[in-house]
């Protein structure tokens, strides 16, 4: 065997070993969650009661910009970059990523952008309150000081992003065991591929955003002020025209992990894999051309709501496709329910929960009510919850017994389950309520008639952090002194990553397996 | 000496990547704003009105009468009184038309407007021509002087049928910091 | 459609109540509101039954693919000793779930379409009203009227500091609602002085974006007398949940009075001006205007927001030449978050309220400015 990793803090720090590093983005990613989750907690805590009790509304604005970008670029993206580190290579037979020093700066990159990001709660005027989605002029003219490390953040973070990105392309399109086609890679590889394209594609888009706000700040240039012949409602079709494939990115990889947990424990392979890549390609595609949606109220001629709306409408056709895939695949299997299991499976319900308010939110004249309502927000949480998070948690739990070795344990594994499952859903369900009852997305304070959906809002929310807790002692605890997990892990799952022993050694596939 | 690309298939599938990656920046500051800006004049999204007409003798529809609204908003922090003279105007399609806002700088210093036009319905934004606007420029207006700003405009005669109101808002800003004294000093106009 | 969607509901917010008997069960009914409002115009019932349309069609696509999910979990469990199938592809069924679903689309799509083109005929309104967002009020201006107005949240602090018991329409209420009448065709036009507002109210179904520069229009047609109160619907920085609407639809003769009363009092506060008032007159007139006007930046002492809204306890401004200090609150400082209250408050109410921060929280001036003063600065003079 080839020589192991080197001694202390080093190893870490000059790594380019893909497992090295993809660690460090879990890791990294599990921290974000939980800053992340403390700034949820905390704009859960002020909307407990009606009045203000706990924050001021400008600090109560910083919480939701920061919960949001912290969770969006901090915790979900890293998450999946890092489990496309570990598992990518594993699953297509390379030794490695096919650019492991650029794979290291990609890393080390994030913690300064976060750390920056996070300074700003402490500068004067405070940090970023002008929402994730910083619309201009809110976020240029009427902004903060510290927006210009918010850019900067930004910036870095989409570096890391793209450099993340060309690494999975090359390693993909380049790395392959020999025999390994691409209609044989494992959905995640595929998934994860079409991903990159998306982030090459509108990672820069955002740089160019934010970009031109910086200028429009401190340059004298007028992109968005109407008074230099700029236009506001321009910073929104660029934003959107980022963040709407953001959305598939943070949740394609996603349909990849449940792709591969499904079969293992419904023992039967995965039905209609063609239609799954075609349906993902499909996804990806249409992603370029509903940006709009997120701007029904915003004035636009009655011909382009006709297009975004029917636009929107379609992309539920392979989104559906893929729903009923893994409903085929459980049918007639032989099925057993591990924590990655349960997890999977409370994905396909509540990802699609969140589908079917999608598709109510693209029909245009009813988004005229639900438009920046908590409908909304119950509607997005549903899909990035479950969507994401619960795909990384099924990924973490699936594979962890690979990376570490070690099993982790069963029951407590379910216990983080049923607490994240019933808290996620007391939570986000009642926001559905309060949103169609009337409450606008984003205040501090609110009126008596939405109070009881906030407070059981409020009471979930703290459920749910508290599952976290309960899976991050699970992870360390199995990682520490967990029981021997066997090579193939689970009964007789498909995948090249299972072929090697557990844990999977420092270097792998150094002669490329063979691929029937 | 021809340039080719290098022979590792990672570095050049990397810089390809990477000029994609290039490409959609500069495509997002460089060409997203000014594609916008042409869908917006084919479209008249955002009620913007073009730029300066070039009048063509035509004939007056007098068949058809169109009513004209003016509205004017002042932005932050602008403290002029700005607004028009009359209301609102009934015309014909084809007909030229001038009417008037009135400015005044209340204040002790020396001001730059910027009056921002947009227009509701959109779909009239390209029916509507102005052959002489004072939003084609910035006003410039010294402490406690007022101005007359006229603006001549001419409905087309394609104006779609069923249009009936069209409602023109000017939204005037506080431009003065973009110029300096001097500058400001050589575009005030002559008060009335 | 429509009807079955609301007796549904109906049936659903009776179990509700059914669930919370104890209490009075019209206000729990309230309280536990669940469903978007029917709302009161043509377009708003149309929107409701779409959104009750496309509830149904989720719940029917919902039971039967989780019907068939939750049969297999039952059936198809390991500890039941089920052998695996090996299916795993079907051209058929493929084909199937993916042209059922273009056809519900199209189902859905068409009604949507065709309430959308009728949410966009703005034409051939009755009355056009201005509606200017600023950051945290709403300007109402009915064009041809010469009837404009600023209508600001009549939430006391108290209740939203937790010091007094809230009521029921805690930051739902406005000092001054906008009256419309009922049974005309009324054009909303949007715009903002600042950042982006939107105007929403759930019961008409009519949510505008307005953006600083341009205009945007929407329409209604109220079909019911009554208060109607909706909220800023897009983050306008701190105050955003702090900046209500309420709309009065009132008949057509209410209407009239109510146009008429609002001419004779601009009237009646443009003869004001001509008055001089004593200091504690303007004192306390100052205080109230302060805190509906000023303190949701400067803060209820006086002491600002360190680094975001400057104190005035102390402030050069405040204790310094009288004639500054007005312009700063007339005209605004340019680069700031300070507006310009010229247009937004009465002479009487700027001299009331500089007054007041002249001289309180330990700012001893003790000089007062008069609406005469106001008047003639705003003049130029």
């Amino acid at each position: 065997m080839a020589h192991g990793p080197a001694k202390g803090f080093t190893r870490w720090l000059y790594t380019t070993n893909h497992k090295d590093i993809g660690s460090m983005y879990l890791w990294f990613s599990f921290a974000m969650f939980f800053l992340g989750g403390m700034f949820a907690l905390v704009i859960r805590a002020e909307l407990f009661q009606p009045g203000l009790q706990i924050v001021e509304p400008n600090f109560f604005n910083q919480m939701t910009t920061m919960h949001g970008l912290v969770m969006v670029f901090g915790a979900v993206m890293p998450a999946f970059v890092g489990l496309a580190n570990w598992m990518v290579p594993l699953m297509i037979g390379a030794p490695d990523m096919a650019l492991p020093r650029m794979n290291n700066w990609s890393f080390w990159i994030l913690p300064f952008a976060f750390a920056m990001l996070s300074s700003t709660l402490f500068m004067q005027g405070g940090a970023p309150n002008f929402g994730w989605t910083f619309y201009a002029p809110l976020s240029t003219t009427y902004a903060p000081p510290s927006v210009t490390f918010f850019i900067f953040a930004i910036h870095i973070m989409g570096a890391s992003s793209i450099m993340g990105a060309i690494n999975i392309i090359a390693t993909i399109l380049n790395m392959r065991a020999p025999g390994m086609t691409l209609m044989k890679m494992p959905l995640f590889v595929w998934t994860w591929l079409i991903t990159a394209f998306l982030l090459i594609a509108v990672m820069p888009v955002l740089a160019g955003v934010v970009t031109m706000m910086l200028m429009d700040i401190h340059f004298g240039t007028s992109f968005f002020d109407a008074a230099g012949g700029g236009d506001p409602v321009l910073f929104q079709h660029v934003f959107w025209f980022f963040g709407h494939p953001e959305v598939y990115i943070m949740i394609l990889p996603a349909f990849g992990i449940v792709s591969a947990i499904i079969p293992t424990f419904a023992r039967k392979p995965l039905f209609g894999y063609s239609s799954m890549v075609y349906a993902t390609a499909a996804i990806a595609i249409l992603s370029f051309v509903v940006w709009a949606h997120h701007m029904f109220t915003v004035g636009m001629p009655i011909a382009g709501e006709l297009f975004f709306m029917w636009a929107t409408m379609l992309i539920s056709v392979p989104t559906g496709v893929k729903v009923f895939n893994w409903v085929a695949t459980m049918f007639k299997g032989s099925m057993t329910f591990e924590t990655p299991m349960l997890f999977s499976i409370a994905f396909v319900i509540l990802f699609t929960i969140g589908g079917f308010s999608g598709l109510m939110l693209a029909i245009a004249p009813a988004d005229f009510q639900y438009h920046d309502t908590y409908f909304v927000v119950a509607h997005f949480h549903y899909v990035l919850v479950p969507g994401a998070i619960f795909s990384i948690t099924a990924g973490v739990y699936y594979w962890l017994p690979k990376w570490s070795g070690r099993m982790y344990n069963e029951t407590m594994g379910k216990v983080h389950f049923w607490l994240a499952f019933i808290g996620l859903n007391v939570t986000f369900f009642p926001m559905h309520f309060s949103g169609l009852a009337g409450m606008p997305r984003r205040i501090p304070d609110y009126n008596l008639m939405f109070a009881d959906w906030n407070m059981i809002s409020s009471v979930g929310a703290f459920l749910f952090g508290a599952a976290q807790v309960v899976f991050l002692y699970n992870v360390i605890s199995t990682i520490v002194s967990g029981k021997k997990a066997s090579d193939e892990v689970w009964d007789n799952p498909e995948g090249l990553e299972w072929t090697v022993p557990s844990p999977a050694p420092y270097h792998t596939f150094a002669e490329p397996p063979e691929v029937k | 000496m021809k340039l080719s690309w290098p022979k590792n298939p990672v570095t050049t599938l990397s810089l390809k990547l990477g000029l994609t990656v290039c490409g959609m920046f500069v495509f997002a500051i460089w060409v997203m704003p000014p594609l916008y800006d042409a869908f917006c004049d084919i479209t008249g999204l955002n009620g913007k009105t073009g730029d300066k007409y070039e009048s063509v003798a035509s004939a007056v529809d007098t068949s058809r009468i169109i009513n004209v609204q003016f509205v004017a908003t002042n932005n932050e922090g602008m403290p002029w009184q700005f607004g028009p003279e009359i209301k609102q105007i009934s015309v014909h399609p084809g007909e030229q038309t001038r009417i008037n806002y009135l400015a005044k700088n209340p204040t002790g210093r020396d001001m730059v407007g910027q009056a921002i036009p947009s227009l509701v319905p959109y779909k009239a934004a390209n029916y509507f021509h102005k052959t002489e606007c004072f939003c084609f420029e910035q006003q410039a207006l010294l402490a406690g002087k007022d101005a007359i700003l006229p603006m001549i405009f001419i409905i087309d005669q394609d104006l779609p049928e069923h249009i009936k109101t069209i409602t023109l808002s000017y939204t005037v800003f506080d431009v003065t910091d973009r110029f300096s004294k001097e500058e400001l000093l050589s575009m005030v106009h002559d008060g009335p | 459609m429509l009807k079955t969607a609301r007796r549904l509901s109906a049936w659903m917010l009776g179990f509700t109540c059914l669930l919370a008997a104890n209490s009075a069960l019209a206000e729990e009914a309230e309280r536990w509101k669940f469903n978007m409002t029917p709302g009161v115009t043509p377009v708003s019932q149309d929107v409701y039954g779409l959104h009750m349309q496309m509830f149904w069609w989720c719940v029917g696509i919902g039971v039967v693919v989780f019907g068939v999910m939750f049969v297999s979990m039952f059936l198809h469990r390991k500890s039941r000793g089920v052998k695996p199938a090996n299916f795993h592809e079907s051209t058929w069924l493929e084909l199937l779930w993916t042209a059922i679903p273009f056809v519900i689309l199209i189902l859905m799509g068409i009604p949507a379409s065709k309430s959308l083109i009728n949410l966009y005929d703005t034409e051939k309104s009755d009355i056009d009203v201005l509606i200017t967002g600023y950051q945290w009020r709403w300007k109402y201006e009915i064009l041809g009227e010469d009837v404009s107005f600023f209508s600001n949240l009549a939430t006391p602090r108290d209740q939203i500091e937790g010091h007094a018991e809230k009521s029921a329409n805690y930051l739902l209420e406005v000092d001054e609602p906008l009256v419309l009448p009922v049974g005309k065709k009324i054009r909303f036009l949007v715009t903002a002085n600042d950042v982006i507002h939107n105007w929403w109210v759930p019961a008409f179904a009519v949510k505008r974006d307005a953006i600083p520069g341009f205009i945007n229009d929407s329409w209604t047609i109220i079909d019911e007398p009554g208060t109607y109160r909706g909220q800023c619907a897009e983050l306008c920085g701190k105050d955003h949940g702090f900046m209500p609407i309420v709309v009065e639809a009132k008949t057509q003769a209410d209407y009239r009075a109510w146009l008429d009363e609002k001419k004779a009092t601009a009237a009646a506060l443009a003869e004001l001006t001509e008055k001089t008032f004593t200091f504690d007159e303007l004192y306390s007139k100052g205080e109230e205007i302060y805190n509906r006007s000023c303190a949701s930046c400067h803060q209820a002492e006086g002491q600002g927001l360190p680094g975001v809204f400057p104190a005035l306890k102390g402030s050069p401004v405040a204790v310094g030449p009288i004639d500054h200090h007005i312009d700063v609150v007339v005209n605004g400082v340019a680069g700031t978050a300070m507006q310009a209250f010229g247009e937004q408050l009465s002479e009487v109410d700027i001299a009331a309220v500089v007054t007041y921060e002249r001289s309180a929280w330990g700012n001893n001036m003790g000089d007062l400015a008069q609406p005469l003063d106001i008047y003639n600065h705003k003049q130029g003079k």
